[in-house]
């Protein structure tokens, strides 16, 4: 599934790294601890949270994930864009909360 | 240190959070460079970014030094900190002593210390409470 087609299938609006909404993502994990992605993530290219912070940025560029979608209608901070774009990191704002926005998301074909 | 090893020395912030993690980043883009494998680059990156995070939240910060060679990475995680009073059970899955307000960030889940010697082929901790904590991991590349 392409960025833009993860973006599109919670109903949410990309805020940085537009120019790689056409990467190919194949699987996806959900966390708000960011120990635990660094525990538990597979190899996963996309992160859904609702923990804002910029070591939700650290924490995905040490395990390669390059699109991170926030829920909740939570928006990262200006410092956190920036750092992002510094790593090609796409981010994805949505309303829905984490239960809705996996589940869409994985009924759509995206993997665990 | 010998002629083919390449060493870096990055000293870790204490009291800047939002910078925590950028040694380990450093470290991940020059082991890009050498050509290291995607799958031992994470382990390294992750085993140092835990290492960072935990002189950050727990010891005031501290010095990373890293040793590159042709077939490994070593890491010395340094810290002058409170100490670990019993390390046994610091190396216990979930067990944490992290603050609230740390938690609140997204760590401290009490899986630093197993996840470094998950990630890593040779983990060695010695710390000593009001002296400080070294942390030294070693990873092959396959």
């Amino acid at each position: 599934m392409k960025i833009r087609e993860i973006a599109s299938t919670v109903d949410g609006m990309i805020l940085c790294s537009p120019e790689m909404a056409d990467t190919e993502i194949s699987s996806a994990c959900a966390f708000d601890m960011m120990s635990d992605v660094l525990a538990y993530v597979k190899d996963q290219g996309a992160l859904v949270t609702g923990l804002i912070n910029p070591q939700v940025v650290r924490t995905a560029v040490m395990v390669d994930i390059s699109c991170i979608v926030f829920v909740c209608g939570k928006k990262p901070t200006v410092d956190m864009m920036k750092l992002a774009e510094n790593y090609n990191i796409v981010f994805i704002a949505t309303d829905y909360d984490t239960y809705e926005a996996v589940g869409r998301l994985y009924s759509a074909g995206l993997k665990a | 240190m010998s002629a083919d090893c390449l060493r870096q020395e990055y000293v870790v912030s204490g009291n800047n959070f939002a910078s925590a993690g950028s040694a380990s980043e450093e470290v991940k883009s020059t082991l890009k460079k050498l050509g290291v494998s995607s799958a031992d680059i994470r382990r390294v990156a992750i085993a140092m970014y835990e290492g960072e995070i935990n002189m950050v939240i727990h010891a005031g910060g501290g010095v990373a030094t890293v040793d590159i060679y042709l077939d490994r990475i070593e890491i010395v995680l340094a810290d002058k900190g409170k100490g670990i009073e019993n390390v046994e059970l610091a190396m216990t899955p979930g067990w944490s002593t992290a603050p609230e307000d740390i938690r609140a960030l997204g760590f401290g889940a009490g899986m630093g210390l197993p996840n470094m010697k998950k990630y890593t082929d040779k983990f060695e901790i010695e710390s000593e409470v009001g002296v400080g904590t070294t942390v030294k991991m070693t990873i092959y590349f396959h």
